[in-house]
């Protein structure tokens, strides 16, 4: 219809239906975002995260698929090549390269039994990640269903539960770990021989040892955490609306507790991983880790202490990589805290 | 308040109780006893010693009477070291231990709560950012790897620093440091955390409102309050100084508790494993009561269950 010009009439095109596109045009909310793209997108705007973030990753590459294209191993002892320095080639080497033969260097040179000492780090790396990852989850595992177990049914229940990890909370843990790992041992080698625990020989019983103490002890902070977090949401009005709405229990957990403690969970179980690896390490150096040729950071270390005055990197690399995986670790925890649970930012 | 008191100290005595429990049984599932090692000793005086020292009774009479003798403050003699009985060596080695881990507290406090305060009063500032990386790191840095770096730089490299026993006062400088790391630390990040939280209260911009110096808010105000989480950290920073020094103890070749544990371990020196851990636990819960207590004490506002 058109318009008449100088006319009063008002114009007819402002009265059509609005387009779809006029709509969106009109819409000024952001999309929304989700808990997991908040937070990582907050994640990744903390450079110190992200940087201990891309360390741990290069660790475990270094750790898991390094050794594996490795031209030595962490057994092999080469002959007139001990206590080399690094990119030092011993005796026979020497004369191999002369006769033309291309040699890999050791990059961080051997020790006293002629061991490639790179690759010697990288498991040891291995061991000290893979018990710091494994332990962590069983911490979450164990924790987090007595916790929420404890919480969610309160009572009588929860306050048996509680007054059991009060008391296993004061116990020193560390004196129990020395005496447990010692007792562990022996019984899970027996173990091992026996038929269907073969697998045992191949994760060591040591190792498997380390886990069991941590999973027995160091559950308890986690349970306490989770608890609390549960006892806070299961008053939230939503869980209430929820119930009055007829939302079984099952959903209920499902849905609403476990999405809004995920977050907690995640930061709780990241700064375990450091922890775990602390406690492998100390009892590595006093002796009672992992057992010989298997190397750990912690008895790379403790081996290296003896001969520190001629070969201090055997004893420094060990020591500085720990100490860096750990702060990474630190760092990377805290971040992914500032990220996922901005209330306890401090 | 006093039914509060009291209840600590039941379940600090039940834990106490629990723990020698628990090693009693533990070390006795240990395989190998105290005198297997000795290969000299014939069956029969094997026998023969076993039956003196009472290890051939069944394990649970052993138990009734240990823990009788215990509660009568009695811990037995030394399955390896003749002649001694274990509250004698405690007794000797036990304040080599405390002198060490006292002048730890001592100098973590004294260094953790004034840099934590600093840090806090220049937020965001050169010097807070340089003091926090200092801590996250002293914090990354498990103590056996402390003390075997001080050694290999100041007691090998510049060799400035006697690097065994504890006989002068230089012998404390390394191992006190190493044990000192982690506790100051800690409570340097806790301090700044905490006097920044009480920055933020109402109080003080009341007290800022009436006209009080910085200074004295600080000093009066600030402080006070912000000192309350570090007194809580004590009992866990025990337990921590504790596992520090069994390492410590072994690099620095201190004759104290710590290395009389490990050592009657692999000893399976079955007296001196629980009198030493009891020892130790009994400390480290005390430690914990008493802070539970002060705490309330001091903060009137947190009420307890």
């Amino acid at each position: 219809m058109e318009k008449k010009k100088l006319s009063l009439h008002i114009d007819p095109d402002q009265f059509a239906p609005a387009s779809s596109e006029d709509k969106e045009s009109l819409v000024v909310m952001r999309e929304s975002v989700s808990f997991w793209k908040d937070g990582l997108r907050r994640l990744f705007k903390n450079k110190i995260a992200v940087v201990s973030l891309i360390f741990i990753i290069i660790v475990m590459i270094f750790a898991y698929i390094l050794p594996s294209f490795w031209p030595y191993t962490y057994e092999q002892q080469i002959k007139y090549s001990e206590n080399l320095a690094p990119f030092e080639y011993g005796k026979v080497e020497q004369e191999r390269i002369d006769a033309g033969e291309s040699v890999f260097p050791h990059i961080c040179g051997t020790d006293k039994l002629g061991r490639d000492f790179a690759v010697r780090l990288m498991m040891g790396a291995r061991i000290s990640l893979t018990v710091g990852l494994i332990c962590a989850a069983l911490v979450l595992l164990v924790g987090a269903t007595f916790g929420a177990i404890s919480g969610f049914a309160g009572g009588w229940v929860d306050n048996i539960m509680m007054r059991f990890t009060d008391i296993l909370y004061t116990i020193p843990d560390i004196l129990l770990i020395i005496l447990l790992s010692i007792v562990l041992k022996p019984k899970l080698e027996q173990l091992s021989h026996v038929a269907g625990f073969g697998w045992m020989q191949t994760v060591g019983p040591n190792l498997i040892a380390i886990f069991l103490v941590f999973v027995l002890l160091y559950w308890v902070g986690m349970a306490r955490i989770t608890r609390s977090q549960v006892l806070v949401l299961k008053e939230a009005e939503y869980v209430t609306a929820a119930k009055a709405l007829g939302a079984k229990k099952s959903r209920i957990i499902k849905k609403h507790l476990l999405t809004n403690c995920i977050g907690t969970l995640i930061v709780t179980t990241t700064l375990q991983i450091p922890s775990a690896i602390f406690t492998e390490s100390f009892l590595s150096f006093l002796g009672l880790g992992v057992s010989a040729p298997m190397p750990s950071l912690g008895s790379l270390a403790t081996d290296a202490v003896k001969g520190m005055n001629t070969y201090p990197h055997l004893l420094l690399m060990p020591a500085i990589l720990i100490s860096v995986i750990i702060l990474a670790f630190n760092l990377f925890g805290d971040g992914l805290r500032d990220a996922f649970d901005p209330k306890l930012k401090n | 308040m006093g039914k509060y008191i009291l209840k600590r100290v039941l379940m600090g005595l039940l834990s106490i109780f629990i723990v020698a429990t628990l090693t009693f049984f533990l070390m006795n599932l240990v395989p190998g006893g105290p005198f297997v090692a000795e290969k000299s000793i014939s069956k029969a005086a094997q026998e023969a010693l076993a039956a003196k020292y009472g290890l051939d009774k069944p394990i649970l009479e052993r138990y009734a009477t240990y823990m009788t003798d215990l509660l009568k403050g009695d811990m037995g003699i030394s399955l390896r070291q003749r002649g001694r009985t274990v509250n004698d060596i405690i007794f000797s080695k036990l304040p080599v231990s405390m002198g060490l881990a006292g002048i730890a507290v001592a100098v973590a406090l004294a260094i953790g709560i004034p840099l934590g305060c600093i840090s806090a009063y220049n937020r965001g500032k050169f010097f807070d950012n340089f003091i926090i990386v200092l801590a996250t790191c002293g914090i990354a840095i498990p103590s056996f790897i402390s003390s075997v770096l001080l050694l290999y730089f100041f007691g090998a490299k510049l060799a400035i620093l006697p690097t065994i026993g504890l006989n002068s006062a230089l012998h404390y400088v390394m191992p006190v440091t190493a044990l000192a790391i982690y506790p100051t630390a800690y409570i340097t990040r806790l301090m700044r955390s905490s006097l920044l939280d009480v920055m933020g209260q109402d109080y003080i911009r009341t007290a800022r409102a009436k006209g009080l110096g910085t200074f004295k808010i600080i000093f009066k105000h600030a402080i006070r309050n912000a000192i309350l989480p570090v007194i809580t950290y004590v009992g866990p920073m025990l337990a921590s100084l504790m596992t520090g020094s069994f390492v410590v103890e072994k690099i620095f070749t201190i004759p104290g508790l710590g290395r009389e544990f490990i050592s009657s371990i692999s000893n399976r020196d079955y007296t001196m494993i629980m009198g030493t851990t009891i020892i130790l636990a009994t400390f480290i819960i005390t430690a914990n009561v008493i802070v539970d207590i002060l705490y309330k004490v001091i903060d009137p506002r947190i009420k307890l269950k």
